[in-house]
């Protein structure tokens, strides 16, 4: 099976390479990168036009498999994931049962083999995710773990996020902090500020997420450890984990692109579908973090994708669950957001998503190289797409970007040489 | 202008300051009312009123059932207790309900902000919010605007000042708003735990002395204090609340001698109001009862397109 690109401006971050080439892709492996390919092939994409990039990679999705396959399932997910332009996603190991055993992760890996895309699992943190005692970082990281994470609470121990710290060194795995004082959190559900006093709405301080950072900086300091902070969503977590890096704490962190898109004035009219956590903060952050991104303090890009059956959002704000669903808004936001209004070059942008998140999980994607997997993502970033109900594939749409209309159209994804998705 | 030419009564931030005098004038009429033998009209006859109550309450449920029975509607009450909610059917499915009812009104208390506002868009029938978590209870603060109204002619150039449990307050939010609206200057006393800073967008004063401020006050609203507040470290002790923030008799006669004292009720006697303060002259607080009713009224009136009202049964 052999297949060509023809015409695309390959955007490679990882070499630096921004130039007009052909991609000729042969048994699923990308064979030659070069101006004008003949051979004679099965199949040709015209990517004139259009951008080619490595695959994508998205370090933070919740697939609810196993437990609530009726929200979301690994297979499902991966299709959604094909569309929104991604070859490569990790799970959060949230699930019912919590992602804590070999067995879950070979599941987990399992189910990917009939899925389109690939799936890197990341196990928790702690047995169960309770925060109590550490997981099987061995036996999970031989199965296929990259990262360990119980997203969606924090570890509340100090000590025992220390130990994690220290014990993960032997694998040279990240430990993914979802860091929250749930106490200051005290049940909020909006930023807690100017618009949560008018809405009458309790409110999450930046300080919830901000204390949580500072202190497994300081801990990964004293541990020697690898932590990536998950969905940083303030400016004043920026700040602390750039000046963790510039004090060599081994620290690398991520953003979803709700935080550089939206800001908690979205609640009032968006209600449920503006709720995550941690949730929507200021225009001063949402600025903070463009700049992060900038100048590197940010890494990654994620999407936090959460999906959650419409029934559940649709209750009174403070009921309905935490989360939004991001893989298909994620390249329409990078492109019109940071591109489009913020001036990042395609490189600098798209570098958040593919070869960097590779480095941090030290995944063998994320690069447009001959000799690589065919991970390969088509994008044509001039294309308009609108938000809706019928432009979202996932089966629950709980998202504040419908109605939306974005720059930045996945036109082709290729996962192992194989076309995942093609825009119809 | 014919009634208010809205479908919903979510928050006082809505409402223009023309819609905010045709409430409070037409309330005169209806208040005049409430002296005659005979005190229904028929405005609303032929309407169903539904009572959608999510959080107990006492005086505003029965203010609003009174209101539409005075004027002649078919009244539903729903009560339904916080463990339902969590149980039980959904909001969303119980609107549905109430659509397949035929519902012309729906009066909703609850527990979390915003609520009514979903509601709203989610029902044709017009929502009045009774309240929802911290966020507003316009017709409160109608009552409220409405009682001062009525004892000065005007809020214009006021001081009023607001004391207690600010931060979880949909009264406090809803009042600054309409006292702001009719030209009143309006000062927020309380603990740093109990009034944010951020209440200062709304262009109002805050100080954490109250015998700093009672002197200067035309109008001082005593909220109610929650005693759970207390195990949230909001404050140490009911002692210490009382001593620093409670109006008291002493503090009561060191205020101007024809301070309005108004509370939106129930009262904590002896905790945010001692006795005397609550009983004397200066107090209207069962006004405010009485005034609630005709206030609802008129909303009642004006939202089913009623014209002001120049005098009402001639």
């Amino acid at each position: 099976m052999k297949l060509v690109i023809k015409n695309g401006r390959v955007i490679d971050p990882a070499s630096h390479t921004d130039d007009r080439r052909d991609v000729l892709v042969e048994d699923g492996f990308i064979a030659k990168i070069a101006a004008n390919i003949a051979d004679s092939v099965d199949e040709t994409i015209d990517a004139a036009g259009c951008v080619v990039l490595p695959g994508l990679i998205d370090m933070h999705v919740h697939f609810r498999e196993p437990g609530r396959e009726d929200i979301e399932t690994i297979i499902g997910g991966s299709t959604v994931a094909a569309k929104g332009g991604f070859t490569s996603v990790c799970t959060m190991p949230n699930t019912v049962p919590p992602i804590d055993n070999q067995a879950l992760v070979r599941f987990i890996k399992l189910e990917a083999e009939q899925g389109p895309i690939n799936i890197f699992p990341i196990a928790t943190i702690t047995k169960g995710g309770q925060g109590e005692e550490i997981s099987e970082m061995g036996e999970l990281v031989k199965v296929g773990a990259v990262g360990f994470s119980d997203d969606g609470k924090p570890v509340m121990s100090s000590i025992v996020m220390r130990r994690a710290l220290e014990y993960a060194r032997m694998f040279d795995v990240p430990i993914i902090t979802h860091s929250e004082d749930a106490q200051l959190a005290n049940g909020g559900i909006m930023n807690e500020g100017a618009n949560s006093v008018l809405l009458g709405l309790p409110g999450i301080p930046k300080a919830a997420e901000e204390v949580m950072i500072a202190r497994d900086m300081i801990l990964a300091r004293l541990a020697k450890g690898r932590v990536h902070v998950a969905h940083v969503s303030s400016g004043g977590s920026v700040e602390i984990i750039r000046r963790a890096k510039s004090d060599a704490v081994r620290v690398t962190c991520e953003t979803a692109p709700h935080y550089f898109a939206l800001t908690d004035d979205a609640v009032e009219q968006h209600l449920s579908m503006a709720k995550m956590n941690p949730p929507l903060r200021t225009e001063e952050d949402r600025q903070a973090i463009i700049a992060g991104l900038r100048d590197g303090s940010v890494d990654v890009i994620a999407t936090d994708h959460a999906p959650h059956p419409i029934n559940e959002k649709m209750q009174e704000i403070e009921y309905a669950p935490f989360g939004i669903i991001g893989l298909e808004t994620a390249v329409p936001l990078i492109v019109t957001v940071l591109v489009r209004e913020n001036g990042f070059s395609l490189l600098q942008a798209f570098e958040k998503v593919t070869i960097n998140p590779a480095r941090i999980l030290k995944l063998d994607r994320g690069a447009l190289q001959e000799g690589a997997a065919a991970d390969i993502t088509v994008i044509d970033p001039e294309k308009k797409v609108l938000i809706d109900q019928a432009f979202i594939a996932s089966k629950c749409k709980n998202t504040p970007f419908l109605g939306r209309e974005l720059y930045g159209s996945v036109e082709w994804t290729i996962c192992g040489g194989r076309v995942v998705y093609r825009k119809g | 202008m014919t009634g208010l030419n809205r479908k919903d009564l979510l928050d006082i931030q809505d409402l223009s300051l023309d819609e905010i005098n045709l409430i409070c004038n037409n309330a005169r009429y209806f208040k005049d009312l409430f002296t005659r033998s005979v005190k229904t009209v028929p405005v609303l006859r032929g309407k169903t009123v539904c009572c959608l109550f999510y959080e107990p309450s006492t005086r505003t449920k029965l203010s609003f059932e009174l209101a539409a029975k005075r004027l002649s509607a078919d009244l539903i009450n729903i009560a339904v207790s916080t463990s339902s909610v969590v149980k039980g059917e959904s909001l969303i499915d119980t609107v549905h309900t109430l659509e397949a009812m035929k519902a012309d009104y729906i009066v909703m208390r609850h527990a979390v902000s915003l609520a009514p506002h979903f509601l709203s868009k989610n029902i044709g029938a017009s929502v009045i919010n009774a309240g929802d978590g911290f966020h507003a209870h316009p017709t409160q603060a109608m009552l409220d605007a409405y009682s001062i109204l009525e004892k000065r002619g005007s809020l214009a150039g006021l001081h009023i000042g607001i004391v207690g449990d600010i931060k979880h307050s949909r009264v406090a939010r809803s009042d600054i708003e309409v006292f702001n609206k009719l030209g009143a200057k309006v000062t927020l006393c309380g603990p740093p735990t109990l009034v944010p800073d951020e209440f200062r967008q709304y262009g109002v004063d805050i100080t954490y002395d109250l015998d700093g401020l009672i002197g200067k006050l035309d109008v001082i609203n005593m909220l109610r204090i929650q005693k759970e507040r207390q195990k949230g470290s909001h404050f140490p002790s009911i002692r210490e609340y009382h001593r620093q923030f409670a109006l008291t008799n002493e503090r009561l006669r060191r205020c101007k001698p024809d301070i309005i004292v108004m509370h939106p009720g129930p009262i904590n006697r002896g905790i945010e109001i001692d006795d005397g303060a609550a009983n004397s002259a200066n107090a209207i607080i069962e006004e405010q009862v009485t005034n609630g009713v005709a206030v609802r009224m008129s909303i009642f009136y004006l939202l089913a397109g009623g014209a002001p009202l120049e005098g009402i049964g001639e």
